[in-house]
């Protein structure tokens, strides 16, 4: 039997499990042999990569920007093959409560700030840059206050952006950074009840995860079938759709980079790549 | 497509209320690729009618200048905010669905497909839902005539145990007590078979046969109640319960683990209740008080009533499957065979009905009520026969099936 594509992506929720197993059923149907395995965690995941464990990697944008880190001096080259049509063009709202006083981010001086995750891109570091580029540096000029749910699933789980809209509604915090889409699904779900909060400023958009390929492991023919039947999936398809429901997308897109400019210089703002890269290079 | 159609004008609401609800209805209205203009006042619809597109496959924008002031007005004065476009995927799961026939009892699969799983009769099913493989799936072997007028009289007729009966009242004499206790305790061991049945029939019915799922409920539901008043009774007056036998439980296994429905229906709804239904009008003719005169009343209704089911259904089936009755007269005959070695009607419950229907222990008395029990089983005989006549026995075989139903009546 030919070796299977391999693909490797996180386990931030049980459901991922169905997903893969639904998609390498979907695959297996359409001739293409393929597998996965399962990482607590995305520095994990990008350090199996360069060690050519894994052929594809369904990164974070993080992880994205850690594999490219350490593809170019092992002479690789990141690829982005597809992406989510929900993952492109992102916002991150800076939500305060509705009677506070906030007219912008520079406002926020002095304020105590409720953000996800420490490596969280969308709830974190993304949100922070947009406040430091407005001139308030976290934790210089205000208060960070992180809600690390599941450090090393890069913000993968949303427990951290509800517990910071939590302790903005409890007055824990001043403001909270939530992907736009999730402070909908906050106001749905009741976690924010309507006219609770309003919206004191939104990022520029950014793209969240990909599909990443380093040229190595399968023939490059078999990770081109890949990525030609992810996006051939069709939500009109009704065997597909249940996953591609769980999964979060209408259609597969293809992968684009230019999304994450702001992430790259949140990174280099924050150092936030440094300790993979610090751990990688001592390996 | 008029222009207006292409306008949504949300007024003071925002998504954190509720706005995506008339969005949806805007957007289903329009064609795909059409733009819906959406005016609001919410200080926060842009960012939010961003997200709401992103994640149902619409594309959307921020209006420019030009169009902002060209907008046309609408009844709230709201300005334009964002321009939605339908994206392809609103009707997928519509696309490729099927109508699950319809609501009414004559619009009926005769095999519903096990993707249809739990959909009301005569929704709309999305393609793609898992298997649901309920055993009995079949309309030939579930359904019956007037399913739903069975029901919604069933349904009519429940009643409250707390409000229906009068629980207060001097306690019968000590000899009459003792052996109506004995009585419930009979009772409740056989209700409780009565209700497991017709329950674990109803996790394998298929759930389009929806008549026929409410009524196995509701009959569960019926026993329930009759569990509890029993109980209630029997402990009126006395701590303690009668006695189990070894004999009535065996019997009653037999019918608790029988794997047909057909089979079970018949020996249970048929021949059981239907002998209780005599049973329980001897016990109302002949109870000690008041109190459980009432109870056997309404408990005989009830027990008529899942007689009534059982017929029906088994007509149904029998007019279908002319191997029927053989199999049901088979199922009497090795019930009759995994029996005969037990004791049946033990001694203690026949006795007791003897001493309920004399009303005491003089010597004349029992007499009489040793006579009125012999009648009490006369009557169920010809009730079975009767019944089974009904189904399509002839009548000699009706006879000898009857007298091999079971010694302990259910």
């Amino acid at each position: 039997m030919s070796q299977p594509l391999l693909l490797g992506a996180v386990a931030y929720d049980p459901k991922v499990v169905t997903i893969w197993d639904g998609f390498q059923r979907w695959f297996a149907q359409r001739g293409l042999p393929f597998d996965y395995v399962l990482y607590t965690n995305y520095e994990r995941q990008v350090a199996q990569h360069a060690a050519r464990a894994i052929d594809v990697a369904w990164n974070s944008p993080l992880a994205w920007l850690q594999a490219e880190a350490i593809a170019a001096p092992r002479g690789l080259q990141a690829r982005a093959l597809a992406m989510r049509d929900t993952d492109q063009d992102l916002t991150t709202v800076t939500l305060v409560r509705a009677a506070a006083p906030y007219r912008s981010l520079a406002d926020l001086r002095g304020a105590t700030i409720g953000v996800g995750a420490s490596d969280s891109p969308q709830a974190t570091l993304l949100p922070l840059l947009h406040l430091a580029e407005a001139g308030v540096a976290p934790e210089r000029d205000c208060q960070v206050r992180r809600f690390d749910v599941l450090v090393g699933k890069h913000g993968d789980h949303i427990g951290g952006e509800r517990e910071a809209a939590r302790a903005l509604l409890n007055g824990t915090v001043d403001a909270a950074c939530v992907l736009d889409a999730n402070s909908l699904l906050f106001a749905r779900d009741g976690t924010l009840p309507a006219g609770s909060v309003r919206v004191l400023a939104t990022t520029p958009t950014f793209d969240h995860c990909n599909f990443t390929w380093l040229g190595t492991g399968t023939p490059p023919a078999r990770v081109q079938r890949f990525t030609e039947l992810l996006l051939s999936m069709s939500y009109d398809d009704p065997e597909v759709r249940p996953l591609l429901d769980l999964e979060g997308l209408r259609a597969w897109r293809p992968g684009r980079t230019s999304g994450y400019a702001a992430l790259a210089r949140a990174c280099a703002r924050f150092g936030a790549l440094q300790p993979f890269l610090q751990q990688m290079a001592a390996s | 497509m008029s222009e207006a159609a292409r306008r949504l004008d949300l007024a003071e609401l925002g998504f954190d209320a509720g706005a995506h609800v008339l969005v949806r209805h805007a957007l289903a209205a329009l064609p795909e690729g059409a733009v819906l203009h959406l005016h609001g006042h919410h200080p926060d619809l842009e960012v939010h009618a961003r997200a709401f597109a992103r994640q149902l496959g619409h594309a959307g924008r921020t209006p420019e200048s030009a169009e902002r002031f060209a907008a046309a007005t609408v009844p709230s004065g709201a300005p334009l905010r964002h321009l939605l476009q339908r994206g392809p995927a609103t009707d997928a799961r519509r696309a490729t669905a099927e109508r699950a026939l319809g609501a009414a009892p004559d619009r009926v699969h005769e095999a519903p497909p096990a993707h249809w799983g739990l959909a009301a009769r005569g929704a709309l099913v999305e393609a793609g839902a898992p298997r649901f493989d309920f055993a009995l799936r079949d309309k030939s072997v579930v359904w019956g005539d007037d399913l739903a007028a069975m029901y919604a009289a069933g349904a009519a007729a429940q009643w409250d145990p707390a409000t229906a009966i009068a629980w207060h009242g001097k306690a019968p004499a000590p000899e009459l007590e003792v052996a109506l206790v004995a009585v419930l305790t009979y009772l409740i061991e056989n209700e409780t078979a009565a209700l497991l049945v017709p329950a674990r029939f109803c996790a394998q019915v298929h759930p389009h046969f929806r008549e026929v799922l409410q009524l196995l409920a509701l009959q569960a539901a019926d026993e329930a109640r009759h569990i509890e008043v029993f109980m209630r009774r029997a402990h009126l007056h006395r701590t303690d319960l009668g006695l189990s036998t070894a004999g009535g439980q065996a019997s009653l296994h037999t019918l608790v683990v029988e794997p047909d429905f057909a089979a079970a229906s018949f020996l249970l709804s048929v021949l059981g209740e239907g002998s209780f239904v005599h049973l329980l009008g001897f016990l109302h003719q002949h109870a000690p008080d008041d109190c459980t005169r009432q109870i056997m009343k309404l408990a005989a209704v009830d027990e008529a009533r899942h007689v009534a089911f059982g017929m029906a259904h088994l007509r149904w089936q029998a007019a279908r499957e002319p191997s029927l009755l053989g199999r049901l007269a088979t199922a009497i005959e090795r019930r009759h065979s995994a029996l005969q070695h037990t004791a049946g009607l033990n001694d203690e419950v026949f006795d007791a009905l003897v001493v309920l229907a004399a009303g005491g222990l003089a010597p004349a008395a029992i007499a009489r009520g040793f006579a009125a029990v012999q009648q009490l089983q006369a009557q169920m005989d010809a009730g079975r026969r009767v019944r089974l006549q009904q189904l399509g026995f002839a009548a000699e075989q009706a006879t000898a099936l009857s007298a091999l139903h079971t010694r302990n009546f259910m």
